[in-house]
């Protein structure tokens, strides 16, 4: 079984605190702004050019000029801002977003908050969770921790540390579907979405 | 102040030649100088190197330079959404050179701002900083990254006034007011021009000393990529 995308981005939701600047990426990660947790006050900022991102506008009110970085029209929430490239990847390459889900390669570089939303195998079916990276990489050890569809795991210098396991999926399951190192403790509570 | 105003586009370019490089303005299909790539994609003159965060699509943007056959290199940072594009990166017919994306932009205003060089952490222990310079401050591992040079800086703006002042709107802002005075000539082709004296100096983002030459344009397309609503 395991998480739908919507409940893999309702899981990282829960990792949002009032008061945070958070960057979501392209993706899964731009469904995280839908579960925002009630009484929890975030601004989102799109890398394109714009801090507190509102919701897609309602049709009719599209503005060509207002889009974020998946290219989608959007609208500014209340006490939203609009500047250049230079200084929307200053604020990321400078610390001053606090929690970034995936990401391009500056959001990497830069952010001590990464949480990447992705599913634990590609469409083949192979582990997307590996010992070395096949592909070509945007970023070394950056990325904090990872929800998939199958788990919740944190990066650790040992191996990837389960930290939650979706409803229905055993500890084999999460193993068969993990090439590289996992570190398995005594206990694991089931993600709850 | 100086009078800036050009009254056509090709006034606007005059003086690109093949074999030049270009930067654009723009992210996506917002914000783009949509009149001046138009006209460039039906000049005779070709073989740029063009420095935009993306390629546009098949039909409109900086697609209309691929579909031209007008770009011998590209600097960018993504640059998907585009067939033939894709089609002259795989076929080799252009090298493509990827750049994290607040890389170019940091590139772009070292070149306006009078910086030749930076150290960044974007791209250590990748692809992007091989043969590049590192450097180690407080522990962290940074790369060096160069000015970009350039011979003519394509800009898209909402409002200038005659002197060349420029005001954005919205994410269209984007890398526009990084790339003027970032190359030799800087053009601008905004929505509305006004004469100098009409706008406020203290909602001007890019100062007149930046821009070389403006003209207006009654006609945009301003097309969107990806129009997404709310559910009703």
């Amino acid at each position: 079984m395991g998480l739908t995308k919507n409940q893999i981005a309702k899981r990282i939701a829960q990792e949002l605190q009032s008061g945070y600047y958070v960057n979501l990426g392209i993706g899964i990660p731009t469904l995280v702004a839908n579960y925002v947790p009630e009484g929890i006050e975030i601004a989102f900022q799109s890398e394109n050019g714009i801090l507190g991102m509102g919701p897609f506008p309602m049709p009719g009110e599209e503005d060509p000029d207002l889009i974020n970085a998946g290219k989608q029209t959007i609208t500014p929430q209340l006490g939203a801002s609009y500047f250049d490239s230079s200084i929307s990847f200053g604020m990321i390459r400078g610390k001053h977003i606090d929690l970034t889900v995936l990401g391009a390669m500056d959001l990497v570089a830069s952010s001590d908050n990464i949480i990447v939303a992705m599913m634990h195998t590609n469409p083949k079916g192979e582990s997307k969770l590996r010992t070395e990276c096949t592909l070509p990489l945007t970023g070394v050890r950056c990325v904090k921790r990872i929800v998939t569809d199958l788990a919740v795991l944190d990066v650790t210098k040992e191996g990837f540390l389960i930290k939650e396991r979706a409803k229905g999926v055993d500890i084999e399951e999460i193993k068969r579907f993990t090439q590289g190192k996992l570190i398995i403790p005594d206990e694991i509570p089931e993600i709850q979405v | 102040m100086f009078r800036k105003k050009v009254d056509t586009v090709h006034e606007a370019l005059e003086g690109i030649q093949s074999g030049m490089t270009l930067m654009l303005g723009g992210f996506g299909l917002c914000g783009i100088p949509e009149n001046l790539i138009r006209a460039l994609a039906e000049s005779s003159h070709k073989d740029f190197c063009c420095i935009s965060a993306n390629a546009g699509v098949d039909d409109f943007g900086l697609g209309l330079l691929f579909g031209a056959q007008k770009v011998k290199k590209m600097i960018g940072s993504y640059v998907g959404e585009n067939e033939e594009f894709e089609r002259q990166m795989l076929a080799k017919e252009i090298e493509v050179i990827l750049t994290p994306m607040g890389t170019l932009a940091e590139k772009c205003r070292a070149a306006q701002m009078g910086i030749p060089a930076f150290f960044t952490p974007a791209g250590y222990g990748t692809e992007v900083a091989e043969g590049k310079e590192i450097r180690e401050f407080n522990g962290k591992n940074y790369l060096l990254e160069m000015a970009y040079a350039s011979d003519f800086s394509l800009v898209k703006a909402w409002k200038g006034d005659e002197s060349g002042n420029l005001i954005f709107r919205g994410t269209a802002r984007n890398f526009n007011p990084l790339m003027c005075g970032a190359s030799t000539i800087t053009v601008a082709e905004v929505e509305e021009l006004v004469p100098t004296g009409s706008l406020d100096p203290n909602q001007i983002h890019t100062p007149g000393i930046f821009v070389d030459r403006i003209f207006q344009v009654s006609r945009y397309e301003k097309r969107i990529e990806r129009r997404t609503v709310q559910n009703t």
